[in-house]
């Protein structure tokens, strides 16, 4: 089946039923959240995955039959069909907590600029590419959005519509 | 606000409703409990110096006397939704459990869904429904800000929605928040009646009528629907529920709410209702320091 901008199409199981050769499966997405972020598979087992648009993957709690023609399903989580896949903010927000591995943790000031979408220099000795950062929030530290590390540069990934100078 | 001399005979106390309609509301909002519990929103609010006053009738909100909802961390992380707090009144009347299904009929901004959402655990499935494609993008945006995994959003007029993208299954539960003539909501926003006719009350209470007939018919027996305004007139509300429940297998329960409110009114401009009408809720401005609310709960027989 093509892939339709209307309709939710449900993610194959595995590459075995994948019968679109360009549509992530649901074992690759869990497979992207734990070799990359150390977030573990469990952690979606309630959860479906959806494609609608080329390669932006929903996740959801329902259920209901696919293909799915309705306006929204769950949340958006994640890009794919482009060489690097990019979790969005808002499945960071929700699932990062459980992250382990590049995780970038920033100062209040950093986290500030992060925000406002402004890019900065910073120190990582870790993976260039998405990170999901982090920042202290009621005593602990929480998961604020995606940044791009490359060159000694942090690059926010927020939105233009989620910025916001606090 | 001369729109409101015409509930003289049925608010007791009318000089301090009047009074009450005049002076402003402060922000307010909700915890998000998908995201944060009430105890680190409260920690969070307070380390950046932000008031919060809890609300006595309900943990999960908070009155933000000096500051508008949006312009802190815990709103850009999803743990506050600005809400005011009769808003909150519907999804907790409802009362939807963890797991079941739940349509949610003029859904947008998505105040309401996501309250659902949270309350149940976001498990289960939540069936957001509007009419209008830009108000449907606020939904989504604040679905996703609030991470709600369990809400499918529908672009349809709620008295027409149907229930094939979803197997056909029926509803545990329906809220129907109708769109209305917002006359409660003069303390947040004093343009509210600036386009207040009676005939947009008349008109309105036909579209009223059609969406809380359909919530019913769409709802399992002995499920839960909840009939919601932010309005005063009863053409908007008793009216509506003597309506539906002439035309719909459909009973009115009573229910508890703990905050000041009067029963429903079961007569009005010469007309009588059901009597039953009486079990319906009334908010008023004076009796809480709140905006103005309608809220009631019916129970699906047929």
């Amino acid at each position: 089946m093509s892939n339709d901008s209307t309709k939710f199409t449900r993610l194959p199981a595995t590459d075995a039923e994948r019968d679109d050769p360009e549509r992530a499966t649901r074992r690759e997405v869990l497979e992207f959240w734990t070799e990359r972020f150390g977030v573990p598979a469990e952690t979606f087992a309630d959860h479906t995955f959806w494609e609608r648009g080329a390669g932006k993957i929903w996740l959801s709690r329902g259920d209901p039959p696919s293909p799915a023609d309705i306006e929204g399903l769950g949340m958006t989580v994640l890009r794919t069909r482009q060489e690097h896949w990019k979790p969005t903010l808002e499945a960071v927000q929700r699932f990062g907590d459980d992250a382990t591995e590049n995780v970038l943790h920033l100062d209040r000031s950093q986290a500030t600029t992060f925000v406002a979408g402004d890019d900065q220099e910073l120190d990582w000795d870790g993976d260039w590419g998405y990170l999901i950062v982090t920042h202290d929030l009621a005593g602990e530290a929480e998961p604020v959005g995606v940044g791009l590390y490359v060159y000694g540069e942090l690059r926010s990934q927020v939105p233009k519509g989620r910025r916001r100078d606090l | 606000m001369e729109q409101l001399e015409r509930y003289r005979a049925i608010v007791d106390d009318f000089a301090a409703f009047r009074a009450a309609c005049d002076r402003p509301l402060p922000s307010a909002v909700r915890v998000n409990t998908i995201k944060a519990t009430v105890e680190q929103v409260r920690v969070a609010l307070d380390d950046a110096g932000i008031a919060a006053e809890p609300v006595g009738w309900h943990d999960g909100l908070f009155v933000l006397p000096e500051q508008s909802a949006g312009a802190n961390w815990p709103y850009f992380h999803g743990w506050t939704h600005g809400q005011e707090e009769v808003s909150a009144i519907p999804a907790t009347v409802l009362d939807p459990q963890p797991g079941e299904r739940v349509w949610d009929a003029c859904a947008a901004p998505g105040s309401k869904t996501t309250q659902l959402a949270a309350l149940m655990d976001d498990r289960g499935e939540v069936v957001a429904t509007d009419n209008n494609l830009g108000r449907i993008s606020a939904l989504r945006t604040n679905t996703e800000r609030l991470g709600a995994t369990s809400v499918a959003v529908t672009h349809e007029d709620g008295r027409n929605h149907s229930l094939k993208p979803f197997g056909g299954a029926g509803y545990d539960r329906a809220l129907v928040d109708v769109p209305c003539s917002c006359e409660g909501t003069i303390r947040k926003n004093p343009d509210a009646l600036a386009d207040w006719s009676l005939s947009h009350v008349e008109g309105v209470a036909g579209v009223q009528k059609g969406i809380l007939a359909r919530a019913v018919q769409v709802t399992e027996p002995g499920g839960t629907v909840v009939y919601s305004t932010c309005t005063f007139a009863p053409e908007e509300n008793e009216a509506v529920l003597d309506h539906v429940l002439a035309a719909e297998d459909c009973e009115l329960v009573d229910y508890d709410l703990p905050l000041t409110h009067r029963d429903g009114v079961t007569e009005w401009d010469g007309e009588s209702f059901d009597p039953a009408v009486e079990r319906a809720k009334r908010i008023y401005p004076h009796h809480n320091d709140t905006g103005g609310f309608f809220c009631a709960k019916l129970e699906v027989t047929g």
